[in-house]
């Protein structure tokens, strides 16, 4: 897919909970075509920090012909993300990396995510029910105000929630929440979130021999698999994050469970 | 655009833009941004003998105005690269040179060796500077005995345009240049990263997983006009100034400390449109100041 380096415009920036931000932005001309689980570059202003930041793709609207990123302010870059004023014009390098394989391959899929992990997970839904297919959603946080946007999500399908602190949904981390007593409910499944959290996924959906693909979060710096730094271990030796996933089907990974 | 090329002995440049090993993959990585055939040259990704997997994650750290990188040199080895990158870049229309590294001399050697009958390919550059690599390396660029007995072992086997990296990591970098024209090299291309290191203090531990690593960045951009400078004064064969160049201004900067021509490494990964950018501006310059060619620019510190 060709990637573009775009000047795109601030439509809206708006505080989620305490600690993300949703950003929405939009093109003079069409946006690219952009697959789930595909990243994009954002430029933060030089002077605060040198890399841009990557965020996954939250959202895409053909109509309003807008991308939204759900992005967690953790450091100086995220936090002058989450300063943008409408109007604001921002650098953004798209769409970058491998998205998920949906296409074709799952009738009910279970979308897993942790904390802002369910970023990619809502383009991704939006994309499965627009083929006629309903997806479920599995989300676990520390405490309710880690879960992020439900309401969008319960748009798009069923949503169950886990968190530690039992504050909303089920007490505990995704992969003990009930729905998964029975697992042959679900032909695959897409997970995003830390990698503990996509550890233990792994390891469950190998148990219960179904289709994973998780998709993982590595520093990087360029975004286009040329400084070598986003590196993973796989079969095939280390692999650039940002050009040959972020999205791996479990298979793939020597995670040794 | 006949005023931006430069030479750098035998090798023509379109004009003095490259781009630094390591940052610029293959060039491919970077076709959709910009028409990559519009550089001076490309500096491919290191490449030695053997395949190497490189460091573990985490090889890269942010830092003020910088970043440190411990890649390692991961590359699929020269067979590799002849039979599946080669046929893939040769046609590009700008210098494809190829930056060798290797862990001992007969690595370089022989990698040299491979390289010199690919026709399509003009020069080399000697990487004797790579800080993240356990052999090798960067040991042969901090010793003038090291530098000259590998610059010394390929130039017998390599007759194209060799240009040797040199390491900022040493007490006076004008002794290693001086040493490495003395035993034919047609450039020196100078500075490879600066020896860093960065700590996570929450975690109490390292944020590389090498420990340390190498700077690059704006952050290095002083101390690489500096060596620059230092060794415009000290040899006569062409110099490559590489270090933080970020914008047309910095590039000139190089070229008037005594840069022929400038490698652009880290501003690839922050806007990946830069060098053609850095090629404008370089000519906006010379027409803003009547200059008739780049290569008056050479050295033209006013002091």
């Amino acid at each position: 897919m060709k990637k573009y380096q775009l000047d795109l415009i601030v439509v809206d920036n708006v505080m989620v909970g305490n600690s993300a931000t949703l950003l929405t932005l939009t093109h003079s001309e069409p946006l690219p075509e952009m697959i789930a689980g595909q990243f994009a570059e954002l430029q933060v202003d030089k002077a605060k920090v040198l890399l841009r930041r990557p965020i996954s793709i939250h959202n895409v609207d053909k109509t309003t012909n807008t991308v939204e990123f759900l992005i967690q302010i953790v450091g100086e870059g995220t936090k002058e993300l989450a300063n943008l004023k409408k109007g604001d014009s921002l650098n953004v390098l798209l769409p970058l990396g491998n998205g998920f394989g949906y296409a074709g391959t799952t009738q009910s899929p279970l979308l897993i995510g942790g904390g802002v992990g369910v970023a990619p997970l809502l383009h991704l839904g939006k994309e499965l029910k627009s083929r006629g297919i309903t997806p479920t959603f599995l989300f676990g946080g520390r405490s309710k105000e880690h879960l992020l946007r439900l309401e969008s999500f319960e748009a798009v399908g069923k949503v169950y929630v886990t968190t530690e602190d039992a504050s909303l949904g089920e007490k505990g981390f995704v992969t003990n929440h009930s729905l998964l007593i029975d697992g042959d409910n679900y032909d695959k499944i897409f997970a995003c979130g830390p990698t503990p959290m996509l550890k233990a996924v792994a390891a469950w959906a190998k148990e219960h021999e179904i289709a994973c693909e998780v998709s993982l979060e590595h520093k990087m710096a360029c975004g286009i698999g040329a400084c070598l730094c986003c590196v993973e271990n796989t079969e095939e030796g280390n692999v650039c994050v940002c050009k040959e996933g972020p999205v791996f089907s479990i298979d793939k990974l020597l995670w040794n469970n | 655009m006949e005023q931006l090329k430069t030479n750098i002995g035998n090798l023509q440049l379109k004009n003095p833009v490259m781009t630094a090993s390591g940052t610029f993959g293959y060039g491919t990585e970077y076709a959709d941004f910009f028409d990559i055939a519009k550089l001076g040259g490309i500096l491919v990704k290191g490449t030695t003998l053997h395949r190497r997997e490189g460091n573990p994650y985490p090889r890269m750290a942010e830092t003020p105005s910088g970043m440190l990188n411990a890649v390692g040199l991961q590359n699929k080895g020269v067979d590799y690269f002849v039979e599946n990158i080669y046929p893939t870049i040769k046609d590009i229309d700008t210098n494809i040179i190829v930056n060798v590294s290797g862990s001992c001399i007969d690595d370089y050697v022989q990698t040299a060796e491979i390289i010199n009958h690919l026709d399509k390919i003009p020069a080399i550059e000697l990487n004797i500077s790579c800080p993240n690599v356990k052999q090798g390396g960067m040991a042969f660029g901090v010793t003038t005995q090291g530098a000259s007995e590998v610059v010394k072992a390929v130039r017998r086997v390599y007759d194209k345009t060799l240009i040797v990296k040199l390491s900022p990591n040493v007490t006076d970098i004008t002794e290693i240049a001086k040493a490495v024209e003395a035993q034919g090299a047609d450039s020196v291309s100078l500075i490879n990263t600066l020896l860093g290191m960065a700590i996570d203090s929450e975690r109490r531990k390292p944020v590389l997983s090498t420990i340390t690593g190498g700077l690059s960045g704006p952050a290095v951009k002083p101390i690489a006009l500096r060596m620059v400078w230092q060794t415009y004064k000290a040899v006569k064969i062409p110099i490559v100034g590489i270090g933080g160049i970020m914008t047309a201004a910095d590039a000139i900067e190089f070229l008037l400390a005594g840069a022929t021509a400038i490698e652009v490494g880290t501003a690839n990964f922050i806007d990946p449109a830069v060098c053609s950018k850095i090629v404008d501006g370089i000519a906006d310059y010379l027409n803003r100041h009547n200059i008739p060619s780049v290569k008056d620019l050479i050295g033209a510190l006013e002091v």
